[in-house]
């Protein structure tokens, strides 16, 4: 707009931003960090002094610490981190999650946090049981880091979790009805819900829109009117490339 | 009335006037200093909607964005993403992990052979493993290699969308002689697949280092040709300074990395702050801009494509002898000849291709500064031979979705040199 007619190119107009605090030893490539153990981020001592009861067990795997916190307390939590002056995690690096093979450990929502001027890494996790009876639901961190924007979007669309406060919370990969579930879940089989074969003529069928309808898709609703063979092939989950 | 009449076919059809000449209407002409009356009073304050991609030269690649007007301002600006997504991700939990590293290629396809050596440096975190030393400087190489690839193309792409062809060709006659050099270490130009868990798919033939002394011989040449022509054009600054501003604070709020973030003014680069590969022993200045515009970003990736130089040129230098492949039977198959005449050999090979590595139980975060920012991958093990979960960082979908904000308030045209300038790969988006 108006902006480029009004600066001189060679004038500054914000002051640099230095990583690091002033004096502190530049950081060098990790050497032998151990599997287990060794030194915790000191983010944990005061993440347990100020919230308590709300942070739960932590690790330090190969050098980066993790702590588990409670997923009532998600946002709270991430506005001190961003806020304290003694810790300040002003950059958002990830929200993502994970899902183990077994069905039993439950689903993690991860969080990785960079502290820009302590030069910090931390990795927050909270736990979401996957029994059904729980909502796969955590705060959002959006009025904290813009940044979560996409990212906790992005994990909604393959996990199917909920970040509440999310202003928009939209599938962003995937197109905004797709109903054939969530894919990163472990119960998705790799191949998606149909076989490609499937997929094809269903996307090829003379009136898309009866044979290929996303309500169609939507599996649970489907899933009487399917043919014997493909009720049986899903019934027992498709074991593709395993 | 009747003036708006006038005016509207004097602008519309020049014609002749009474001497044969066309007629001109001078610009500033009385009447027209201030803003001319609307032609269609009953649209004024009406928004258009207009779309852009997903199959547009402009986009580079299938985005697409969905965009409110007032007139020729962006009031609001809606991006769609996902035309590529074809689950990297979710593949990548039925791979072992040295098969995940095709996979690598093809999603930032311009930093192939960088995203080959961050997920090796990952995957290495998880088995705990150290390279060799001949490695680690190799691996420098291979990553500031793609830098330069990507930063060529984003400098020849974005002078195309800006308005100049002829750098579009300097750059990529110096991208096709880098590709020659990749071509001969790897055996193919973009889909590298270059490294593996422990090492690299192969040493650098013989000769191949005098091929890279000429490329950094002749390189700058291109950089100072091309900075004689943008740097101080008239037509490149006026598109690009003061455009798409994004303060150091707001930067770091959004989350964007790289050339991005130091555009802005912040001194963020994975190599300096969370050194990997040895970078902290290299020599080399971090750019880093005052103002956070398009230009900003332009200088910031230019005088980069001058520190990559820097840093190969030390590389060479210090490139030891020695193997490239960690002496771990773990990860690292036997020698071919000692597979097909021994036993426990072959044993092993076997295992190791059909079962694959296995790391410990764990996970594993490793960033690197890739061309467009702070890249990672994040390794979940079970103790299997595949991963639980396998996250890719990208930067350019962070560093994307800050573009709402850049380009409210400005121009139609500003939004082509904005997007132009987060330099996006719709292959990382996507995924």
């Amino acid at each position: 707009m108006s902006q480029s007619a009004s600066r001189d190119p060679g004038a500054p107009a914000f002051a640099v931003v230095h990583t690091g605090q002033p004096g502190a030893p530049a950081p060098k490539t990790p050497r032998s960090l151990p599997h287990r153990g060794g030194e915790a981020n000191p983010t944990l001592e005061a993440l347990r002094t100020r919230f308590g009861g709300a942070i739960g067990r932590h690790e330090v795997v190969w050098g980066d610490t993790t702590v588990y916190i409670a997923r009532e307390r998600v946002a709270e939590i991430a506005q001190w981190l961003h806020d304290d002056p003694t810790q300040r995690y002003d950059y958002l690096v990830d929200v993502t999650a994970v899902e183990y093979r077994d069905g039993v450990r439950p689903l993690e929502v991860v969080w990785h946090l960079r502290s820009l001027s302590y030069r910090r890494f931390l990795r927050l996790k909270a736990e979401l049981p996957t029994d059904g009876a729980t909502p796969l639901e955590v705060p959002s961190v959006w009025g904290v880091w813009k940044g979560a924007d996409w990212l906790e979007r992005e994990c909604y669309d393959m996990f199917g979790i909920r970040f509440v406060g999310h202003p928009d919370l939209r599938r962003i990969l995937l197109w905004e009805d797709y109903k054939e579930g969530f894919p990163l879940r472990k119960d998705f089989p790799l191949r998606g819900r149909f076989s490609r074969a499937e997929q094809l003529t269903n996307a090829l069928a003379a009136d898309p829109e009866t044979r290929y309808s996303m309500e169609e898709l939507s599996v649970a609703d489907a899933f009487e009117s399917l043919p014997e063979d493909m009720r049986k092939r899903l019934g027992g989950g498709e074991r593709v490339g395993e | 009335m009747a003036v708006t009449k006038t005016i509207e076919v004097a602008l519309s059809t020049t014609g002749l006037g009474p001497d044969g000449r066309p007629i001109r209407i001078p610009l500033g002409a009385e009447g027209l200093t201030s803003a001319p009356p609307s032609l269609e009073p009953e649209l004024e304050g009406e928004h258009m909607l207009i779309n852009i991609g997903p199959q547009h030269p402009a986009t580079h690649g299938v985005l697409r964005l969905v965009l409110e007007l007032d007139g020729e301002t962006v009031v609001r600006c809606i991006p769609h993403v996902g035309y590529l997504h074809c689950g990297f991700e979710k593949i990548g939990e039925y791979r072992q992990y040295n098969q995940i590293i095709p996979w690598t290629d093809r999603e930032d396809y311009l930093n192939s052979m960088g995203n080959n050596v961050a997920f090796a440096l990952g995957a290495e975190r998880l088995f705990g493993i150290e390279i060799t030393a001949r490695c680690t400087v190799l691996r420098v190489m291979a990553m500031e290699l793609s830098r330069i690839i990507s930063h060529l193309v984003w400098l020849g792409t974005t002078c195309i969308d800006i308005g100049a062809f002829t750098p579009f060709l300097w750059c990529f006659q110096e991208r096709e002689n880098v590709y020659k050099l990749l071509e001969g270490w790897t055996g193919a130009r973009l889909t590298t697949s270059g490294s593996r868990v422990g090492g690299m798919i192969a040493d650098v033939p013989s000769g191949w280092t005098d091929g890279l002394r000429a490329f950094l011989r002749q390189f700058p040449k291109t950089l100072d040709e091309v900075d004689r022509m943008l740097t101080r054009n008239a037509i490149w600054v006026g598109r690009t300074v003061g455009i798409g501003v994004m303060t150091p604070e707001e930067a770091i709020n959004y989350g964007l990395s790289g050339p991005m973030l130091r555009a802005s003014g912040v001194a963020y680069d994975v190599r300096k702050d969370v050194p990997y590969l040895d970078y902290e022993t290299y020599d080399f200045d971090v750019p880093v801009g005052t103002n956070g515009d398009v230009y900003d970003r332009f200088l910031v990736r230019f005088e980069e494509l001058r520190q990559s130089v820097r840093i190969l040129e030390q590389a060479l230098a210090r490139l030891p002898e020695g193997p490239v492949d960690v002496d771990d039977p773990r990860v690292i198959l036997p020698p071919k000849h000692k597979a097909t005449s021994e036993m426990e050999s072959m044993i092993h090979h076997f295992k190791l291709v059909m079962e694959g590595p296995r790391p410990p139980i764990g996970e594993a975060y490793v960033p690197v500064e890739s061309p467009k920012g702070e890249k990672g991958y994040y390794f979940v093990s079970d103790g299997t031979a595949k991963p639980v979960r396998w996250r890719i960082r990208p930067p350019s979908y962070v560093n994307l979705s800050a573009i709402p904000r850049m380009v409210e308030g400005h121009l139609l045209s500003d939004v082509i040199a904005i997007n132009a300038s987060i330099d996006i790969v719709m292959g990382e988006i996507d995924r």
